[in-house]
């Protein structure tokens, strides 16, 4: 199929960015997105101009690396999917493709379509983590944890920290990033004795560095690639006003 | 000996290697090894290259520890190094099933999958340290998979009769990843770890001899820099992408340790390449990367060919009389689950063979409905839905109603640069950890032992022998200007340049495919020795063509993905040749490595124990590599041909 593409160009954090056209032929259904800029790329280079910069490591949709606001939408229309999962069989002939980077105060582009999220990690050190030193552990099976509350951690545990979710807010907001990891470790026996620090520290840490409040809109979830649920939100709200404490 | 392609230097020995009984070897070197007092800790810095569950473990611990700790990744954030990507589970000998396990059988089954090419002592010490893993990964929070009475579950993998794989449904290196990035986290806030994501280790800084620091290239700003430190750690990975097409991310490289190797690091066993079974086939030439199924999938589903070749109907309308479960028929014992190197070669036997399904003949089918016949939809979904989900996203195809298609793929490298019990390579102060080092797989890997190993050296091994060096630090402050440290700068910016100067007309990508389908083609499942010979001179002559013809666009004072892409690829140029002669030398088959001229009359693998039981290390000179052997002695486990009928 032929495609045209409206790519947001951006030389560096400093200089302004505008979207360029660019026409690309024979891309096969069976492509992957990334690869289809990648045929781009490919024939920029050889006609001297520069390539497009934009962020992907795993290719299948579990590092978080990739991502990309696909024609208004963080990843794209499909549900549940990373930029980089998503395939050319969603598109037709013929379509116009908007292709731009996450846009939120808090992640600056660098170049292009990438972007710098390193605020995700403020976040987790704040506090998103279990203070255990090597070696300390008892026995694994010491501490037995309900399957429902094992399954419901995990759920949480598998955000990918891409960033679609602020992305799509339009507050701007790290709720259900930062949701998803005090609700993970929430859950969790081992998580107890930080739970209520961990929740202040981290939910004051995304307001310090600029991510706006959560007005529960739910797009993030919407365009979640791991479909982390906005209830992770309510948890974390409980937990930050100090229910923690209580045990909820 | 000498020959057209390398020359034979003297044997070398693992010098810490500890002896006497098995089981307490670690102990006896724990206790034999030096300590660094506290106070003395907080003055010495170590650098870790790499944030995966090696390097993010060894980081964090290390940090634990009272050591300054300098950590470096490509990647925008630690937490998506490629450990990230793994799925299937991490193996420990906790018997938690009373199915019979034991450190011992897990120390035997680790051995002889690995073809009787490892070392017993590290493999007995994984084994060992295997249990401790499961508790800390447990305390740090990390979702395992768990039974409705609140224990942890466990499956099976390749290669083992017991239950022994934790897991995290599909998902468990991320969930073992996050565990070690949230501990590094706690260092970094704690200021105990000064983290450097998106900055390449581009070359290695020795001073006297000893490894003193890496030079960076910054790669938002292009800033080339220096970092010292007493020790420095290298956790970079795994090298599979040589081949271009792999199940590695797209980032993973050989230069961290392909530096060091042509600083005097001896690279061991390069040639040792693990081939995974199941993986989503090739769709085109625009293919950019292979994804994996995981091995666990193999518990479950059943793996079939049509009896017959150049049989075109859909899955469904073939009868099962006239299909071929080829596993179980050949394999009775170990039927699905066989060993990854075994499953892949009857994978391309029956395709050669003619009976391959879908695009191009190249792929067999992975078959769940008889699983969700006895299960029921739900409990499938339960096990692998993430890997139904994942298929379904880049075939098109829903594995509930039609079978997988796979074949097999580059996935690992049990080769890395060489280095004795402590982890230590043949540079002193240079420690090497998870699939960067060759340590503890021998020629092939079974299945959930990489994340096992990844964690063994970086939470357990390397913070208890990296002491026994440091005792004697801190070592001579540096600066720029020292002339060591400058001339390793110099040459990394001189590089840098060179590959921008070129100015040719191919891309680098387009190099990388042609290399790539040269290691497939003849340094991939089956090598013989005139593929090598011819291999090596393709190499060569492609290699020559990229330092005269690449078109490497942009300035280097940016952010320049393919600036970054060229430079690893000039490294895997240089590696490749490196593994075509490792395989070519070996005329032997052991375990992924499988030369045609070495096979039983039943197509196995055939070993030649009394030439060949040696770790081949290899010593960069410039022109032909030199051979250090260093010979394997088997105590408690004896060679024999390995059978799973
Ligand atoms: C798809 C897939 C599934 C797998 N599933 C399993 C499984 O189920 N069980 C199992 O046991 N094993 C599995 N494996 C293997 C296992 O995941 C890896 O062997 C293991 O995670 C490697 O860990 P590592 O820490 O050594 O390296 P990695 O996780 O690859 O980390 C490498 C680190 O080094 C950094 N780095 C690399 N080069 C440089 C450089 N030049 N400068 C700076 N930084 C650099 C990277 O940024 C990264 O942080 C799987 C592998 C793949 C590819
Ligand atoms: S590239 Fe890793 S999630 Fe898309």
């Amino acid at each position: 199929m032929n495609l045209t593409l409206k790519v947001w160009r951006q030389k560096n954090a400093t200089s302004r960015g505008h979207l360029t056209t660019y026409r690309v032929k024979e891309i096969s259904p069976d492509m992957s997105f990334l690869e289809m800029l990648d045929v781009l790329n490919e024939r920029l280079i050889l006609d001297g101009d520069d390539p497009i910069a934009f962020d992907h490591d795993c290719r299948e949709g579990i590092c978080g690396m990739c991502g990309l606001v696909i024609n208004g939408v963080p990843h794209g229309e499909q549900r549940a999917t990373t930029t980089c999962q998503l395939h050319m069989r969603h598109f037709k002939d013929g379509d116009t493709i908007v292709i731009e980077p996450w846009r939120a105060a808090p992640f600056p582009v660098v170049k292009d379509l990438v972007v710098d999220r390193s605020a995700f990690d403020r976040i987790i050190e704040a506090g998103g983590y279990v203070s255990v030193p090597t070696g300390s552990a008892p026995d694994a099976h010491a501490v037995p944890v309900p399957k429902a509350s094992a399954d419901t951690a995990f759920d949480a545990a598998t955000c990918i920290g891409c960033g679609a979710c602020v992305a799509a807010c339009p507050n701007g907001s790290a709720s259900l990033f930062t949701a998803a990891k005090i609700t993970h470790l929430g859950l969790l026996p081992q998580g107890q004795p930080e739970r209520a620090r961990r929740a202040r520290a981290m939910v004051e840490t995304a307001d310090e560095l600029g991510f706006g409040g959560c007005t529960n809109i739910g797009e993030c979830t919407a365009v979640c690639p791991k479909g982390i649920p906005l209830a992770t939100i309510a948890r974390m709200n409980a937990d930050y006003l100090g229910l923690a404490a209580t045990g909820d | 000996m000498s020959t057209e392609f390398y020359r034979t230097g003297a044997p070398i020995e693992d010098g810490k290697a500890p002896d006497g009984v098995i089981a307490e070897r670690w102990d006896n070197r724990r206790f034999a090894a030096k300590l660094v007092n506290p106070a003395n800790k907080r003055k010495l810095t170590v650098i870790v290259v790499g944030t995966g569950l090696a390097g993010g473990s060894a980081a964090a611990t290390l940090a634990e520890l009272g050591y300054d700790v300098k950590s470096f990744c490509y990647q925008d954030s630690p937490r998506r190094a490629h450990s990230i990507a793994a799925q299937g589970g991490i193996n420990a000998a906790k018997n938690y099933r009373g199915d019979g396990d034991s450190v011992h059988r897990l120390f035997y089954d680790t051995v002889k999958g690995g073809d009787f090419r490892s070392r017993e002592s590290n493999v007995y010490r994984l084994a060992q340290v295997s249990v401790e893993i499961i508790d800390q990964c447990v305390a740090q929070g990390v979702p395992f998979a768990r039974e409705y009475g609140g224990l942890l579950d466990t499956r099976s993998f390749g290669g083992a009769q017991v239950s022994r794989t934790f897991y995290a449904r599909g998902q468990t290196g991320q969930q073992l990843l996050l565990g070690a990035y949230q501990a590094m986290a706690r260092q970094i806030q704690a200021g105990k770890i000064e983290m450097h994501p998106r900055t390449e280790m581009l070359d290695l800084i020795l001073v006297d001899g000893r490894a003193r620091g890496v030079v960076t290239r910054d790669l938002v700003t292009g800033e080339v820099r220096n970092h010292f430190a007493d020790a420095v750690v290298l956790a970079s990975g795994g090298y599979g992408n040589v081949f271009f097409l792999s199940t590695n991310a797209k980032g993973c490289n050989v230069t961290a340790i392909w530096r060091a190797h042509r600083k005097g690091a001896l690279f061991a066993n390069p040639c040792y390449t693990q081939i995974h079974p199941t993986c989503i086939p090739v769709s085109g030439d625009h293919q950019s990367k292979l994804t994996l199924m995981s091995e666990s999938l193999r518990n479950d589903g059943r793996v079939w060919v049509p009896l017959t070749g150049g049989d075109t109907r859909a899955p469904a309308d073939i009868p099962e009389a006239e299909r071929d479960y080829y596993l179980e028929r050949i394999y009775p014992s170990f039927g699905n689950l066989v060993p990854r190197d075994i499953a892949s070669r009857a994978a391309k036997n029956v395709c050669d063979e003619g009976r391959g399904v879908g695009p191009g003949g190249l792929g067999v089918y992975l078959d769940f409905a008889d699983a969700i016949a006895r299960l029921g939809r739900d409990a499938v979904a339960a096990k692998y839905g993430n890997l139904f989900e994942m298929y379904e996203r880049i075939t098109g195809e829903d594995p509930f109603e039609t079978p997988m298609r796979i074949y097999p793929a580059v996935h690992y490298t049990m080769g890395g640069l060489w280095v004795d019990y402590d982890l230590q390579a043949t540079i002193p102060g240079l420690f090497v950890i998870g699939e960067a080092n060759f340590s503890d797989h021998g020629a092939n890997r079974l299945g959930a032992s990489a994340l096992m190993q990844g964690l063994a050296d970086g939470y357990f091994v390397l913070p208890n022998t990296i002491g026994d060096y440091l005792a004697a630090g801190p070592f001579e402050p540096l600066d720029d200007a020292h002339p060591e440290v400058a001339d390793a700068a110099e040459a990394v910016r001189t590089r840098v340049a060179k590959l921008l100067a070129v100015n040719g007309s191919r891309t680098p990508d387009s190099f990388h495919r042609e290399l790539g389908r040269i290691m497939w083609d003849y340094c991939g499942m089956e090598r013989t020795d005139a593929g090598l010979r011819k291999a090596v001179g393709l190499i060569q002559a492609l290699r020559e063509e990229f330092w005269r013809d690449v078109l490497v666009s942009g300035e280097s004072e940016e952010l320049n993905q393919q600036l970054e892409k060229a430079g690893r690829i000039a490294d895997f140029f240089e590696l490749a040749e490196l593994m075509c002669i490792d395989a070519l030398h070996r005329t032997e088959s052991c375990g992924g490595h499988f030369r045609g001229e070495s096979q039983t009359p039943d197509g196995e693998a055939l070993r030649d124990d009394e030439t060949f039981s040696y770790v081949a290390a290899w010593e960069y000179t410039g022109d032909r590599p030199v051979l250090h052997r260093e010979h394997l002695t088997f105590e408690y486990v004896k060679p024999s041909q390995r059978s799973y009928k």
